[in-house]
């Protein structure tokens, strides 16, 4: 990566700043399988924002841009029986867990066809089918739910991991100190993920916080905890690799803080006229999709062929994902009971 | 059929179901090495060992988010809270969680957890540990709320909502758990949403739950010495609600009076008689009329705590004025 003057005044700023490096053991596979989850995660988002514009998509939406290498550095240790509890700003974690992207853009339509039947929408997406717990629109809340499934894992005797994502707002809830106290007593297979893009909707953290160096707090609670730079794939990749080899041991939670700025506003239409953009656009330097190409053309991982055509296939996919919405159905509004209970029960 | 408190049915269908099914645990302050303070779960510790028994820190709001969580990946946890005042602390877990995972999520998940809770007055505990908080939950769809009186009930009420699929709210009056009755040892479920006629009457209905059915009785026990004929219906069930039986008890007495602990105002008697309004407006021959404790915080005082719930006094006089 050219060290640009930008660049140089961003890393002296930035102090979660980590020099790209390749992790003793990553398959080129697995790296192209990351670059290709933060492209389509990417691409899916500002496929989605026009949409979003037309009214096509309605409600909120809430991007997960230069977000990407988190969800994607964390779910590449994961199996498919794992499991990870989402927030607001979740279609990162559903692409990244393997998630369906026809069934996503569709729940973002409302249609029938979508992973909640269109009754959930951008902010409440859930894919039982690979582990996705579930986003939930109440910042914090579903904190707890994500470590029951942990506390599941640990009752049954199963090796499944859970990652609890989460932002640096959700930190401040009482139910997180709660959460990560219950699981580093009971030693449950659990990694905290938090996403921490500094800013609450208006409100920056140094106006909240006074220790904005949020894996600190793990520390008190006798948990693991480590700082990664959220702008680096391969860095949250390794700290995440050696968090799930210890839960799925048996021993027990890890807190990683993965920092990285909002550069977009907090939804669809936030302008960001609340705060000055002049330090903010320059993080674009940082872009974890530019950098992890560039990392890998210069270590000669990949090839520009081989990049170009991962992001043709991306274009491809969320078209198609388009279609498939355009092309889904409204539920019947005689469907509205449904799911209420479970097994079909109708309480009116 | 052994005659026991409904206390001890609480503990032995507790047993019962946990020896079922492994998937049933119980999480909870002081449920596991104490046995929660009423005894309730004494010994089932020793039984089930620590996993299956959790004593949690008083982290309200987060172990029960956890037993949901726990739920929605496939355990059939029961966690306490041990007094309902404390119920504000997990409401968001209960309200935002539990009661939408499976509507919001299109039926991918199921939350099959039950949230015990003891509720009522007695004892002179004052405003924070005597209050009645059933009626915020009935307007919640996704849950299920339970309001048993007796030992009998309690069996087979709790197994059904242990069995149940979705989140049930399981009420207990403290000033029950030392009250007998009747239990069978033989296995059976009650279903939810069939109320129980108490008490056969033909002159005025009164439609009653938890402790109250027990007052409600004294109340008809004293009328029927002056030849008024009271008819009991304890609902069991308060959401879902089982308005059928209701409407019969109204069709053959055409009076209603809805009688619960919880303060008068904003309570389910409210709710009970709008619906019994819309359902049998021409069935009553007098407005109905609700009994619910005074609005005001329980206070602590031996002469004060008495005068807040209905008695049997204000039940009968309440009766006496359908009946003008």
């Amino acid at each position: 990566m050219k060290d640009t003057n930008v660049l140089k005044k961003i890393k002296k700023e930035f102090k979660a700043y980590r020099e790209m490096f390749l992790p003793e053991g990553l398959s080129t596979e697995k790296q192209l399988e990351m670059y290709k989850n933060m492209v389509l995660t990417r691409v899916f988002e500002e496929t989605v924002k026009p949409l979003w514009m037309e009214n096509k998509v309605i409600g909120y939406f809430h991007p997960y841009i230069i977000a990407e290498a988190i969800a994607a550095g964390v779910c590449a240790n994961l199996r498919k029986t794992d499991l990870i509890g989402s927030t607001h700003r979740g279609h990162g974690h559903v692409i990244c867990k393997g998630g369906d992207i026809n069934k996503m853009m569709a729940e973002l339509y409302g249609k029938e066809e979508g992973y909640c039947k269109g009754r959930g929408g951008s902010m409440h997406i859930a894919c039982m089918d690979i582990g996705m717990l579930g986003a939930t629109g109440i910042v914090g809340g579903g904190i707890p739910s994500a470590v029951g499934s942990a506390l599941a894992s640990h009752v049954k005797g199963e090796d499944n991991v859970t990652v609890v994502f989460h932002g640096d707002g959700a930190s401040n809830s009482g139910v997180w100190a709660e959460s990560v106290n219950m699981a580093a007593a009971w030693n449950l297979p659990v990694i905290f993920v938090c996403e921490n893009n500094q800013w609450a909707i208006a409100t920056q953290i140094n106006r909240v916080v006074r220790e904005t160096d949020l894996y600190k707090r793990g520390i008190g609670y006798g948990v693991p905890s480590f700082q990664c730079d959220g702008f680096n794939v391969y860095d949250i990749y390794e700290t995440t690799r050696q968090a799930v080899e210890r839960a799925r041991k048996g021993e027990g939670p890890t807190v990683i803080e993965a920092k990285y700025l909002r550069v977009l506003g907090h939804h669809a239409t936030d302008d960001n006229w609340y705060r000055d953009m002049t330090g903010i656009e320059p993080y674009w330097e940082l872009d974890p999709i530019k950098r992890m190409s560039e990392f890998m053309l210069e270590q000669g991982i990949a090839t520009d062929d081989q990049l170009k055509a991962i992001h043709e296939e991306c274009k491809k996919a969320v078209e198609a994902s388009v279609e498939y919405a355009e092309n889904g159905h409204f539920p019947d509004p005689d469907s509205i009971y449904d799911y209420v209970y479970a097994n079909g029960e109708i309480i009116k | 059929m052994a005659i026991i408190t409904l206390r001890e049915a609480i503990t032995s269908t507790m047993r019962e179901e946990m020896t079922r099914d492994e998937n049933v645990i119980i999480m909870g302050c002081d449920v596991a090495l104490r046995g929660n303070p009423f005894g309730i779960s004494k010994g089932l510790l020793k039984e089930f060992g620590p996993k299956r028994v959790i004593d949690t820190p008083i982290s309200e709001a987060s172990f029960t988010g956890l037993g949901i969580g726990a739920a929605i990946a496939g355990l059939r946890p029961l966690v306490e809270i041990l007094y309902n005042d404390w119920i504000t602390l997990p409401m968001d877990q209960i309200i935002n969680i539990a009661a939408k995972t499976s509507f919001m999520f299109g039926g991918q998940a199921k939350v099959p957890v039950v949230i015990r809770s003891p509720f009522g007055l007695g004892g002179g505990v004052a405003a924070q540990h005597s209050q009645n908080h059933e009626a915020w939950f009935i307007g919640v769809p996704g849950l299920k709320v339970v309001a048993p009186s007796t030992p009998y009930d309690v069996k087979g009420l709790l197994k059904t909502a242990i069995r149940d699929d979705n989140p049930v709210i399981f009420f207990e009056h403290k000033r029950c758990y030392q009250l007998k009755g009747e239990v069978p040892e033989e296995e059976y479920t009650i279903p939810f949403g069939k109320a129980a006629v108490k008490r056969e009457g033909s002159d005025v209905t009164i439609v009653t739950y938890s402790h109250m059915a027990y007052v409600s009785e004294e109340a008809a026990k004293e009328l029927e010495k002056e030849g008024i004929s009271v008819e009991i219906v304890d609902l069991r069930t308060l959401l879902p609600i089982d308005y059928d039986t209701v409407i019969e008890s109204i069709a053959k007495t055409g009076r209603v009076v809805v009688v619960h602990e919880a303060c008068e105002r904003g309570g389910i008697a409210g709710e009970v008689i709008a619906e019994i309004c819309k359902r049998g407006f021409d069935l009553l021959d007098a407005p109905p009329l609700r009994v619910g404790s005074l609005n005001v915080p329980v206070p602590f005082a031996r002469n004060l705590e008495p005068l807040c719930p209905p008695n049997k006094d204000k039940i009968i006089a309440a009766i006496r004025k359908v009946l003008e």
